[in-house]
Formats: structure tokens, C-alpha cells, sequence
């Protein structure tokens, strides 16, 4: 059985190591997408609907076409066809620069017959809204799932809690935007250089729309600037950039501005969740009746988790989509489980209070995961919860600090389909080559560790090449958090299979058998005869004029799926502003092996920061009346800044030695752990999400009251 | 953005005669930019001709002295903020300025665009909202949602005047140089800010041919106390969702005068007279800081979505008078 050795063995696995590309990005050389440019580049733009609702009567793109510099002008939409929410696709322009293309886009004609929209989910579900879809109703079939027997369950609870929760929809604010750069070698070759989550998926979808043999489109992605779940396909825009340059011949240039990727670039959906849950007087979660809804835009996919994490035996929950006239959701760092989970921890401080049991307690009594169990009892330790207010908003002065925990589950085991390649050359040199892509999760480096590891050498010895679909090496999209344990045992394999190779080269010269063989730093020795030692270049020499290079396969023994977190927070509340300071955060988090602990913890603190984000400030503004995101833009569409960002503990909780994915989880428990510190600061809670200065002072002066 | 000529600006007599040759919107001045670049990438302004301000020499320095400041409009935001002067006796000015947005915006925004800026209004910054600020039939705000809108003054344009820098002037006192085509005049900057319902399309008296050329500042007393105090939903940047810019003389724990403006709360830095009434001649203490609180906003009128901001600039109002007292 493969195993990742033990960690008193490891040189490299395990340990903190410096991320391969750090100094390219800090020093500008590492080239995002938004950096490509080709010699005689065009760059795109898209004209998009400022409405909400409307039918196409007439486009007229002569003006546009007029323009000088204008280079090809192309509709996206049919005359009689429906937009159904601002940002939508009319027309494309590619012009020699992109002031061009901009002014071309504002000389395009659209003649539209307004229809009534509806942008909120209170507007959409209102007797006798206006039906916004042909093919569904506004509202979806309710989608309901029960397990055991409710009304028995709530005839053994001792209290209720009944209550509604709220967060609203978060966009995914990629930095780099959502886009592209084509160009067509010739009539049947395409590059393309994508921001994007999945080089191959992109490839193949290419491929397919421009009905080209597969291995005659080439994605490339070195570096990526944030995806967070939305960049898995070329989008409108990516199929509008290839055939933009198609038809000029030129290489095409579009990214997304600002404004279309708050509009179309996909989103979390709001959830609202009305609950009523009952507990028995010794602590057991015993029944939870949950009916809600949320909304994706125009498309469904609203979904989120409930009840979540905590053992219910009776339970009964019922979701809705809502469809309003508002861009695509698409899937969001741990799609449905933030919102999810803090409506259940939300939940299950209110009913911890009734029982008059400490929240830390009610949980322990609650939660059937072992590896969580531990974990409260170490993230307790850390924050101090024993300095909690016993009594919620007991605190003296002005500003009153409070505790509060969250919780969270995810998969993250990996999956089949890559495909990897390790090559060693007669110099010395190292390859590690696959059809991954490094989407900030620090997956590049990761390779190079399990290589180095393998053959006692340094990360930097090893070139690792990813991003790119033309080795025809395939791996499968960056999501579900699934990229490391998806490549991690394909290319440990790989490595492992070079070795044994490199091996069988080097026993005859050393009169050892191969199996007395091992790696040192550097140095292949033999391990009964130590003074039988050469070093890895004399080794690879011994190839000639040959290279190895062998493939690997993905070993299931080598993952695990399932990753459980646990997050404690303290704030401060200025109960004069209504301001939240929130002073810490420790995350516990186990992954199971961390192959680069220092860019894990990275991973645990950029969703801690995201999660922070989605508890404080993230809100989408829909303005009801004009249809129109009022916060299409960084300004009033507000994420953390410097000021926000709390001293973070980010632990890396060992359990086994197999890679699982931590990409998500440590999004997940945030927003619940702060929500329930506010209530442990201030004592009123605060059920919607963001908890801005407005919710702050509203709930205490209704308390007051 | 639409595209537009460039001119360097040589004279103030040159530049007043380039903004005589239209009306408003044809010729627009540009220092910093941080403000009208913005919104000319939106549409919001679209000039024929832009001139360049920052060729205008001397107009950038800040002279103190026993009498007072003299601040030139082209003056940066971090200028004023880094001032030493500034730190030691304008307090509420330099804690203003610094509260400004981001390092890079203060260290390329000035005095004069900071006070003449154009409101962040959602509605009024998207180009497709023909709102009545523009021109058009109403103010959206009334009906949509307002949480970032007026409480105070609104009528019949709910915007907040952004600036930082004009309610901690105007409580210190300052007046504005203003240079027009027939020489210059100089008002208090309290003047020079309006409100909708004189005039829904402006936020100031400035001529179409007029500009700011200098703000100057008497020096404060000796038993003069001063803060600014911004409320704001991210520490930067972010503009305030209240803001109290409150300058006391004192007399030992006795409130001899008290300037109160208010920001971000009213379509021009907003004076509370009531509380400078509740708190002129009175020894401050809670209940005295409590009751200019309220006095500040008795005559507020919330839209639907805003009403967290009486309470907001209440609370500032009373913690202002007790930082004082302290």
C-alpha cells in the first residue's frame, strides 16, 4: 500500500515551504492573463444590457462599424429575444485599442421593449409578480427532505427557538477578472490564454464550440488571479473573444470589466431560512423544522446546507428557488455551506441559551465527528473561552467584547483524471509536468515538494510545468477543493516510478541490489554500504544520451475525503457606532496531510478573511425600482481591507497522513463564529447578514426599547 | 470616456477665461483627478475641454502663522494631514484629512477638489439612472434604498456631501478665496455650500467661470479642543456614514463656544446650531453631551433605509462633547 512515508522521515512533506512563484508575483514577472499581449492584438468588448428585463426589437451595429480602428462587429443576442437581468450580452466589438472598442460599444443601437422585472426575492414571490421565465414559474418546486418524526421530535424537546436568518448575495470578486486572450494560429489551431479554474475543461468546451479536433486547442494558464468556483468555462465572453479573433484574424484580447463581473460573473446566492428547533432539557438536538429560500438570478442552484454538521434525528427541511432578474449564481467557495452554517450556528447558540448551557457544551453534546470533538477542546484553549461573558452583553464601557464558535464539514478527497509525467534528464535536471492548474492554492509548489522529497533534492531543483493543456496531460478543474489530493498521488506515483527507473540504472554500477537503494540529499546511497554513495548528477549521467520519464497514477490509499473545522472569534462592538472590530480568529482546520504547511495555513487564512468579508460587508444591492445592481463596483460593494483583517490563528489540526483538500472549508465557520460572538458582545442578535453599523445600532436600540 | 482636449493651465486669468467661454460641464478643471476621473470614465461629466491645474505655481503651499493657516487649493489631502502645524493646533483638520480614503488618493487629491467634489450617490454614479441631480425627474433615493442618503437638508435630493475636509474647516471657522473673471472675493466656507432645495443640481455657489484658489483659517484659541469624528463601514477607504467635526473652547470642564458640523448626513456639511445651543455655557458631563445628541438630530427625517443614522450622529455628537470634557 503507498503511503506518504512517516512524518519523522519527511524533509520537505509537511513543512513549511516557501511558495515557488512568490517572487515572480510580487515582483510583476509572473504574466496573469490580463498581461498577455500579442503582437497585433485587438481587444474586446461587450455591450450589455442596462435593463433588467426587456425584449430585443432592433440592434443596429453600423455606427459601431464606422468607427476607424472598429476591426469586427458581432450581435449576441437575436432580434425578439428576451434579456432577463442587467449585464447581458447584446453585441461585441474588437477594435485596435480598447478606448476603441469602448466607444464602438456606446455607438451600438438597441431598440427594447421593457418588461416588468422583478429583482428581489420578496418582488419575485409576491401574488402576482410578473412571470420572469417561459420555462419555470418564479418559484421552484419545493425541494423537501425529512428523517425521522418530527412532531415526536418536538413532543420531547424541552425549549424552542424559532427564528429566520438571512445573508444576502455575495459576489466572488475574482482580482482578475473573468477573461481571455485568443488566437488562431491558422484555420484549425487555437490558443488560448484563459483565466480560468479548468485548462482542459476550457480546452475541450472550446473545442467543441468551434468544432475543432481537441488537441489542436490549446489552453494556457500560468497564473491565475482568483476564482473562487466561477472560472470552470470560457463563459459568453471567452466564446466571444475566439470568435472575435476568427473573424479578424487577429489575436483578441477580453477581460471582464469590473462592473460585468459583479453583473455576470456568477455569485453566492442569498439564503432566508425560517427555523423552528427544539432541544431536550439535557442538551440533545432532538427536532428542527427548516422551510427557506434563496435566490441564484435568473437561474436555479439556490441551495444551501440544513441542518448542518450536528446530529438531529428528526428533521424536516424545505428549500425554494427563486428566480429574479439578476445574474447567474454560480458555485462559491463552498457553495451553499456559509450561509448554511450560519444559520445552524446561529441556532444552536439560541438554543444553547434556553437551555442556560454554555454554547461550547451544547455542541460537544451535538457533534458526531471525533476529529471536531478534539478540535473544540484546542480552539477553546487558544481564544480563551473561559474570558467569555457568561452573561451575553455584560461587559462594561462602551465597546463590549464577545466569544463566539462556528463550525464546518467538506470533502475535498480528490478524484481520477489527471494524468502526470515526471522526467529526469541526463543532467540532472527535473520535470514534473501535468495539465493542473495553479489557481493560487499554491499547487505548483506542492508538486515540486513531493518531486524533491522523492528524489533528495531541493523544490527549486524541480521544474514544474502546469497551466497548460498542450503536453496532453490532463487534469480536471480546480474545485470542490479537490486539486492536491486529486495530483498529489499521480505525481507521487510518477516520481516514485522515475526513481525505482533511475534505480535500476545505477544497483549494476554500485554492485548493489535495487532494493538496497535510497535517496539522500542529493546522494543516491546504498543503504548496507554506506561508502557506496553518488551523488544525482553522477547518477543521472549515467543515462547518456536518455531521459526517464515515467507517468503516475492516482493511488486511492494516498487521499482521504473529509475535512472537519472548527473557528472561535472575539470582537469588539462599539455600541455608539455600531462598529465591529473583530480582534481574533482562531481556525482549527484539519486537512488531513498538509504537503506545504505554510501555504495550507495561507489557505485557512484567506478563508478566514473571505468568510470575515461575507460576515461584515459583503451585501449585492438590487435596486427594485431600476432593476440596476446599485454596487456594481469596489467602493459600496465593500470586502476587507487591511483595517479588517483580525490577528488569525490558522492551526493545522494533523489527523492522518493523506492529503485532503482545504480550499473551502476555512470559509465556512467563520461568519457563524463572529455572529455569535456579536450576540456574546452586545446581546441582541443580529439574524441577517452582513452585520454592518445600521443592523448594530437598529438591534440595540430595539433592545433598548 | 469621451474623448476631450488637455490644457495646461499658465494663469488663474487664463483659466477663468477658458470656464467663461461655456457653461457648466464644457470646460472642467482638473488637479487630482481622483474624483472626475472616475467620473468621466462613467459618463457622469463628459467636458470638451479639461484644464490642468497643477501647472499653476504657489497655489499648493500651506503658510502658518500666529494669525493663522493659509492653505492653497492645490494643496494635497496628505499635505494637510502630515502638517505639523496642522497636527499641534487645527486637530480636527488634520484628523479629517487623515481620515481621507487611502494613502494614494491623499497624496494626489487637494484641498480644492476635496471640497468641490460630486456626490457618491449610487444613483447619481450610474450613468443609466437619469436621477433628478442630473437633470432628470426624480431623486431615487426616496423610494429605493437610502442607507448611505441624507437625513438632514435632503429635500429634494437626498445625497450626503462627501467631504471630510469642509465640516472640520468649517468649524475652525475658514473662509474660501474664490477667483472669477471679475477678480476675487472671499466667503465663509459655511456660505459656500448649498443645499438642493436652493439649488438640486449643485452642491456649492461656484459660477460656471469661478474657482477655489485658497482656504484661510484662523488660529484657534489656546483653550481650543478639537475632533474629528468619522463613522464608517471599513476602516479604508470609505467614505463616512456620519461625521462630527466639533471644535470647543474650553474653560477648564466648561464649554465656552462649541462649532458642531456634521458630515455625511445632509446634503452640505451641516452646522447643528441645537447642539452648539445645548452645550455653550454648560460644564459638559453626560447628560449635556447626551442632550446635544439629540438636539443635533431632532429635526432629522430618515428615508426607509437610514434611520440608523440619527442614532449614529446623536451618539457622535454626545461622545464628541465628552472627549472634550475629558
Amino acid at each position: 500500500m503507498a503511503s506518504w512515508g512517516e512524518a519523522s522521515e519527511s524533509r520537505l512533506i509537511g513543512k513549511r515551504v516557501t511558495r515557488l512563484s512568490g517572487k515572480d508575483k510580487v515582483t510583476g514577472k509572473a504574466k496573469y492573463t490580463f498581461d498577455i499581449n500579442e503582437p497585433g492584438m485587438l481587444y474586446g468588448r461587450i455591450l450589455r444590457s442596462e435593463v433588467a428585463h426587456a425584449t430585443v426589437t432592433g440592434i443596429d451595429l453600423s455606427e459601431a462599424e464606422a468607427l476607424p480602428g472598429v476591426k469586427a462587429v458581432i450581435p449576441l443576442i437575436e432580434v425578439g429575444k428576451k434579456l432577463r437581468y442587467q449585464g447581458q450580452e447584446i453585441a461585441a466589438v474588437a477594435a485596435e485599442t480598447d478606448d476603441i472598442a469602448k466607444d464602438a460599444t456606446r455607438l451600438i443601437r438597441v431598440d427594447l421593449e421593457e418588461l416588468p422585472h422583478v429583482v428581489t426575492e420578496a418582488d419575485a414571490m409576491a401574488d402576482g409578480a410578473p412571470e420572469i421565465r417561459d420555462w419555470e414559474g418564479n418559484q421552484s418546486e419545493p425541494n423537501v427532505r425529512e428523517e425521522g418524526d418530527l412532531d415526536g421530535g418536538f413532543a420531547e424537546a424541552a425549549v424552542e427557538v424559532e427564528a429566520t436568518y438571512h445573508t444576502p448575495v455575495q459576489t466572488h470578486v475574482c482580482l482578475e477578472t473573468h477573461g481571455h486572450v485568443a488566437k488562431w494560429e491558422d484555420e484549425q489551431n487555437l490558443t488560448i490564454w484563459a483565466s480560468t479554474q479548468g485548462v482542459f475543461g476550457v480546452r475541450n468546451d472550446f473545442a467543441q464550440r468551434f468544432e475543432l479536433p481537441a488537441n489542436q486547442v490549446r489552453v494556457i494558464t500560468e497564473h491565475m488571479g482568483g476564482g473562487f468556483g466561477s472560472k470552470f468555462g470560457p463563459g459568453v465572453e471567452g466564446h466571444t473573444a475566439a470568435e472575435l479573433s476568427r473573424i479578424t484574424g487577429k489575436p483578441v484580447k477580453l477581460m471582464l470589466t469590473r462592473k460585468a463581473e459583479h453583473l455576470v460573473a456568477g455569485n453566492r446566492p442569498s439564503m432566508t431560512q425560517h427555523v423552528r428547533a427544539g432541544a431536550t432539557r439535557d442538551g440533545r438536538l432532538i427536532a428542527y423544522d427548516m422551510k427557506g429560500y434563496g435566490t441564484g438570478g435568473i437561474s436555479s442552484g439556490a441551495g444551501f446546507t440544513g441542518p448542518y454538521v450536528y446530529y438531529v434525528p428528526n428533521s424536516r427541511a424545505e428549500r425554494v428557488n427563486v428566480a429574479t432578474n439578476a445574474g447567474n449564481q454560480r458555485a462559491m467557495r463552498a457553495p451553499g455551506h456559509p450561509q448554511g452554517a450560519f444559520g445552524m450556528d446561529s441556532l444552536m447558540d439560541e438554543l444553547a441559551e434556553k437551555l442556560g448551557m454554555n454554547p461550547l457544551e451544547f455542541r460537544r453534546i451535538n457533534d458526531p465527528n471525533e476529529v471536531r470533538q478534539s478540535q473544540y477542546t484546542l480552539g477553546a484553549q487558544e481564544i480563551g473561552w473561559h474570558r467569555r461573558n457568561n452573561v451575553p452583553g455584560s461587559g462594561t464601557g462602551v465597546k463590549k467584547r464577545g466569544m463566539g464558535l462556528g463550525s464546518g464539514q467538506w470533502g475535498g478527497g480528490g478524484g481520477r483524471g489527471t494524468e502526470a509525467r515526471v522526467t529526469i534528464n541526463a543532467d540532472g535536471t527535473v520535470e514534473a509536468v501535468t495539465g493542473t492548474q495553479d489557481i493560487g492554492t499554491g499547487v505548483r509548489t506542492v508538486i515540486a515538494i513531493i518531486v524533491a522529497e522523492e528524489f533528495g533534492l531541493a523544490t527549486t531543483d524541480i521544474h514544474v510545468r502546469v497551466g497548460d493543456s498542450e503536453p496532453g496531460l490532463p487534469s480536471g478543474g480546480s474545485g470542490g477543493s479537490q486539486t492536491t489530493p486529486s495530483v498529489a498521488p499521480v505525481i507521487k506515483t510518477a516520481a516514485a516510478a522515475a526513481k525505482q527507473k533511475l534505480f535500476e540504472r545505477i544497483a549494476p554500477l554500485l554492485e548493489v541490489p535495487i532494493g538496497d537503494l535510497r535517496v539522500g540529499t542529493g546522494t543516491i546511497y546504498a543503504v548496507s554500504d554506506r561508502t557506496k554513495t553518488i551523488t544525482w548528477k553522477q547518477a543521472t549521467g549515467q543515462l547518456g544520451m536518455e531521459s526517464i520519464s515515467e507517468g503516475g497514477t492516482w493511488d486511492e490509499d494516498l487521499r482521504q475525503n473529509g475535512a472537519a473545522g472548527t473557528q472561535f472569534a472575539e470582537v469588539e462592538v462599539d455600541t455608539e457606532t455600531g462598529a465591529l472590530r473583530v480582534i481574533k480568529i482562531v481556525a482549527v482546520q484539519d486537512c488531513g496531510l498538509a504537503i506545504n504547511r505554510l501555504t495550507t495555513e495561507s489557505q485557512i487564512n484567506g478563508g478566514v478573511i473571505m468568510g470575515l468579508g461575507q460576515a461584515l460587508l459583503e451585501e449585492r444591492f438590487m435596486d427594485p425600482v431600476t432593476g440596476r445592481m446599485l454596487n456594481a463596483n469596489l467602493e459600496d460593494y465593500k470586502v476587507p481591507g487591511t483595517f479588517e483583517i483580525p490577528e488569525i490563528k490558522s492551526i493545522v489540526f494533523d489527523t492522518h497522513r493523506k492529503v485532503t483538500g482545504v480550499g473551502e472549508p476555512p470559509c465556512i465557520p467563520t461568519p457563524g463564529a463572529i455572529a455569535n460572538a456579536v450576540y456574546n458582545a452586545i446581546g441582541v442578535r443580529i439574524r441577517s447578514l452582513p452585520i454592518t453599523p445600521d443592523k448594530v445600532l437598529d438591534a440595540l436600540a430595539e433592545k433598548k426599547a | 470616456m469621451e474623448k476631450f482636449s488637455y490644457v495646461n493651465a499658465t494663469s488663474l486669468e487664463q483659466v477663468t477665461s477658458l470656464l467663461s467661454e461655456s457653461g457648466w460641464g464644457e470646460v472642467m478643471l482638473i488637479a487630482g483627478g481622483t474624483d472626475l476621473l472616475a467620473e468621466l470614465k462613467e459618463y457622469i461629466e463628459t467636458p470638451k475641454t479639461l484644464v490642468n491645474l497643477k501647472t499653476l505655481p504657489g497655489m499648493d503651499s500651506i503658510e502658518a502663522d500666529a494669525s493663522g493657516l493659509k492653505i492653497g487649493a492645490l494643496a494635497t489631502v496628505s499635505d494637510i494631514a502630515m502638517h505639523p502645524t496642522i497636527q499641534h493646533h487645527y486637530t480636527v483638520l488634520a484628523q479629517a484629512a487623515g481620515s481621507v480614503a487611502t494613502p494614494q488618493i491623499r497624496n494626489v487629491g487637494t484641498l480644492g477638489g476635496n471640497l468641490c467634489q460630486r456626490p457618491r450617490c449610487w444613483y447619481y454614479r450610474d450613468e443609466a439612472t437619469d436621477c433628478l441631480k442630473k437633470g432628470g425627474e426624480i431623486c431615487y433615493a426616496v423610494d429605493g434604498l437610502s442607507k448611505y442618503h441624507a437625513i438632514l437638508g435632503g429635500d429634494p435630493v437626498y445625497i450626503v456631501h462627501p467631504s471630510d475636509l469642509a465640516p472640520a474647516l468649517i468649524a475652525l471657522g475658514a473662509s474660501v478665496k474664490i477667483v472669477g473673471p471679475e477678480g476675487e472675493k472671499t466667503m465663509l466656507l459655511e456660505e459656500f455650500f448649498t443645499l438642493p432645495a436652493a439649488n438640486p443640481f449643485r452642491e456649492n455657489v461656484l459660477e460656471p467661470n469661478e474657482i477655489v484658489v485658497e482656504v484661510s483659517v484662523p488660529a484657534p484659541k489656546p483653550n481650543t479642543k478639537s475632533f474629528y469624528l468619522k463613522a464608517r463601514e471599513k476602516g479604508a477607504p470609505d467614505f463616512a456614514l456620519a461625521s462630527v467635526a466639533a471644535v470647543f473652547e474650553m474653560s477648564g470642564k466648561t464649554c465656552q463656544t462649541a462649532n458642531i458640523i456634521l458630515g455625511g448626513v445632509a446634503p452640505a456639511p451641516w452646522r447643528s446650531k441645537e447642539a452648539e445651543a445645548a452645550l455653550t455655557g454648560k460644564m459638559l458631563n453626560e447628560s449635556v453631551g447626551q442632550q446635544a445628541g439629540s438636539d443635533a438630530v431632532k429635526d432629522a427625517q430618515p428615508l426607509n433605509d437610514n434611520a440608523y443614522k440619527v442614532t449614529l450622529t446623536q451618539n457622535l455628537v454626545s461622545r464628541a462633547a465628552m472627549m472634550a470634557a475629558s
